[in-house]
């Protein structure tokens, strides 16, 4: 009998060893004459446990990590294949603390099954959302997605239902769906994981939107950085299309950007996939209304496309059921940065930040304080530990001058400088201005400037004035929220760590 | 890399012009030909999809992957962004930039290894990362980058 087992090929697994271990698992087993077939997989997202192996057993997954090629004899000895006892042992995957206590609504294959099976895809709920989609017809699919409260998970938090009514209701000979994949923003990587992992998901959630919108066409714009998921969805679509899942009434394809964090905003986004410079467009016209080539097009984010499936599935009633206030639903929240359980956990909104960083992130990696965390990538907020019980939903975090965006958490420990962070989030700004508005193209350098004159000590208090009149001079002249939006960085390093502004070590070579 | 070739250059422009928005799955399909964009393919890219070359030269300029001059054979694109500076990442590349005697977007004296900034490879929970040459590494440090370079060039031909 030949036993199963599974090793992702997540960018994130790979990254720590995972090929290497799959190739030692495969060399070990014909040596010993162990009948094993490896499967490679998406990650589960318990990203300090990779490489992780999971097993078939007769009580279910199995789960060893993190694996090193020099563990496998070991493993072998200790006949992990039959879900035998060892030191790197996680016992069943299902039990796992980190796993028990998530609502796996869109990720609930992901880490499962062989991403670029479809069998495997039906077998374990795919297809079911479209479906019951195409049993509903158009009218009542897009009434189910309105229903389920799910917005946009691109960061704007814009609900679906109505972007995707204004494209059904606008007239046009053709319509797209596009898939935004750019997920620039760092501390962010649930879209990679869930391309490389389940990206039928991916593509049942556009073959939806199509129907739920008219529309015939789509695109999915993946950021060059990831060549993993490119390659993962690009053989997926062709798979799609060989089954009839695409090329009948729906068909998509792949386009890669090119290094470019203004080409996640859809306008720009747009522009490049007609292959232009990826500059900002003015709305008026909405994408909704004029988009990709002038048509149509409704632009969503990858984990807003591969949460509808499920709603549809389940239904809109069991989707809104889960969260808080006007943030219903599931979030896949990415922990990052310097925390002990790094990776990716999804829940219903409304958990605190400081149960998401303490009690699932466990604190620090480096075992110093938490001190500052980051949420929503390099246009979000410094949060101190005071405001730790400020609970995950979008009014909450807008309220308090932040925003949760694509829902990455990077926590810092207390060795950060948060005027450096303030200085990095100028100068990414600089260096990813799309250019059209003069306050973020020069402001941002004026505001490193001034930053730098801070850090130095000189006339910290005229410059901290400056810094603050910049940043509303960024907020007020921008077109987008590139240049809009990074004074929350900044702001909030300047309001929660005022200390690390004014009262500089000074020494003779900072000044000097 | 293969050096320029100008009639498998516009083989490749062929194979891909009739697609919307041709422009950048042109460009990268070239420079995954030949390492980098030259004036004669901006030439001919601009002919080919009725474009003025200040267009397409626009194009190029405006995307940070588009190179106008080749990189070495080895590329190490070290992150450069919140996560990996949580986990140490200005520190790791200062001590790159030092070992390889090099800045951002350099290339050292041998001309073997380029040194690219990236910003955010989505790799935040292995932090830092980097790609050398395509393959994606997690919790980088300098000994374990720097031996990875070493071994790589030996991998890799010129
Ligand atoms: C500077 C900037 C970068 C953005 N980057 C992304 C991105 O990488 N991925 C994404 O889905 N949305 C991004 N957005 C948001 C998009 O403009 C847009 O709101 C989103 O794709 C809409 O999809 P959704 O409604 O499903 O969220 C960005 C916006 C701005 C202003
Ligand atoms: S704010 Fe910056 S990125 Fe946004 S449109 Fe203006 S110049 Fe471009
Ligand atoms: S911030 Fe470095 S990989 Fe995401």
């Amino acid at each position: 009998m030949t036993v199963r087992i599974f090793i992702p090929s997540d960018a994130a697994a790979v990254a720590l060893g995972a090929d290497e271990v799959a190739a030692a698992m495969a060399r070990e087993a014909v040596a010993r004459g162990v009948n094993l077939t490896i499967i490679r997989t998406g990650s589960y997202g318990l990203t300090w446990l990779e490489p992780l192996v999971d097993v078939e057993t007769a009580i279910g997954r199995v789960a060893y990590g993190p694996v090193n090629p020099t563990d496998v004899a070991g493993l072998f000895d200790a006949k992990f294949f039959e879900g035998g006892a060892h030191p790197l042992s996680v016992g069943r995957i299902d039990d796992h603390p980190f796993m028990k206590s998530q609502i796996r609504h869109t990720f609930s294959r992901c880490g499962r099954i062989d991403p670029l099976s479809l069998a495997d895809y039906r077998g374990a709920g795919g297809l079911r959302g479209l479906a019951q989609a195409v049993k509903l017809g158009p009218d009542a699919t897009l009434a189910a997605v309105t229903e389920s409260g799910l917005r946009g998970r691109g960061g704007a938090g814009f609900p679906t239902g109505i972007k995707w009514k204004t494209v059904k209701d606008a007239k046009a000979d053709l319509k797209y769906i596009v898939c935004n994949a750019d997920e620039g923003d760092s501390g962010t990587f649930s879209d990679r994981m869930i391309m490389e992992g389940d990206p039928f998901a991916v593509i049942e959630g556009m073959v939806i939107a199509g129907l739920a919108t008219g529309a015939t066409r789509g695109y999915i714009y993946i950021r060059s950085e990831y060549p993993g998921a490119v390659a993962c969805m690009t053989r997926a679509i062709q798979i799609a299309r060989t089954d009839g899942l695409l090329g009948v009434a729906f068909d998509m394809d792949v386009r890669v950007g090119a290094g470019a964090y203004i080409c996640g905003e859809e306008t720009s986004l747009l522009e490049s996939l007609e292959g232009r410079r990826g500059q900002v467009r003015a709305k008026p016209p909405l994408p909704a209304h004029a988009g990709l080539f002038g048509k149509p097009t409704a632009v969503n984010n990858v984990i807003t496309l591969a949460s509808v499936p499920a709603i549809l599935a389940e239904g809109a009633d069991k989707y809104k059921s889960l969260g808080t206030g006007r943030s219903l639903g599931t979030i896949p929240i990415q922990l990052a940065g310097n925390v002990k359980y790094a990776g990716l956990y999804e829940a219903p909104f409304g958990m605190t930040l400081g149960q998401l960083v303490m009690d699932i992130g466990g604190g620090t990696e480096s075992g110093r304080p938490v001190r500052a965390v980051q949420v929503g990538g390099p246009l979000g907020a410094y949060f101190p530990v005071s405001l730790f019980d400020t609970p995950f939903d979008y009014e909450a975090f807008a309220g308090l001058g932040g925003l949760i965006g694509h829902a990455g958490v990077v926590v810092f420990d207390d060795t950060v400088d948060l005027a450096r962070q303030a200085r990095f989030a100028m100068e990414f700004c600089a260096i990813e201005s799309c250019g059209k508005c003069t306050p973020c193209r020069i402001g941002s350098v004026r505001g490193q400037e001034v930053i730098d004159r801070i850090l130095k000590g000189v006339e910290v208090d005229k410059h901290i004035a400056l810094l603050e009149d910049l940043c509303s001079t960024l907020k007020l002249g921008s077109l987008c929220a590139l240049g809009g939006f990074v004074p929350f960085p900044v702001l909030s390093a300047l309001t929660h760590f005022p200390e690390d502004f004014r009262a500089r070590p000074r020494s003779l070579a900072d000044v000097a | 890399m293969p050096s320029w070739d100008e009639k498998r250059a516009g083989e490749i422009i062929d194979a891909h012009k009739a697609m919307e928005g041709a422009t950048l799955p042109i460009l990268h399909a070239v420079q995954d030909a030949f390492g980098f964009i030259t004036d004669r393919a901006i030439e001919m890219i601009a002919d080919a999809l009725n474009l003025s070359r200040a267009e397409v030269h626009g194009v190029v300029s405006f995307y940070h992957d588009f190179r106008r001059a080749p990189a070495g054979p080895h590329v190490i694109r070290l992150c450069r962004a919140e996560a990996c500076q949580a986990m140490g990442a200005d520190k790791l590349a200062q001590q790159m930039r030092e070992t390889l005697g090099v800045d951002w977007h350099g290339t050292t004296t041998d001309g073997r290894v380029t040194l690219e900034p990236v910003f955010c490879l989505g790799l935040c929970s292995c932090a830092p990362a980097a790609m050398l040459d395509g393959k994606v590494m997690g919790r980088v440090d300098h000994a374990k980058l720097t031996a990875a370079t070493l071994t790589g060039s030996t991998r890799v031909k010129a």
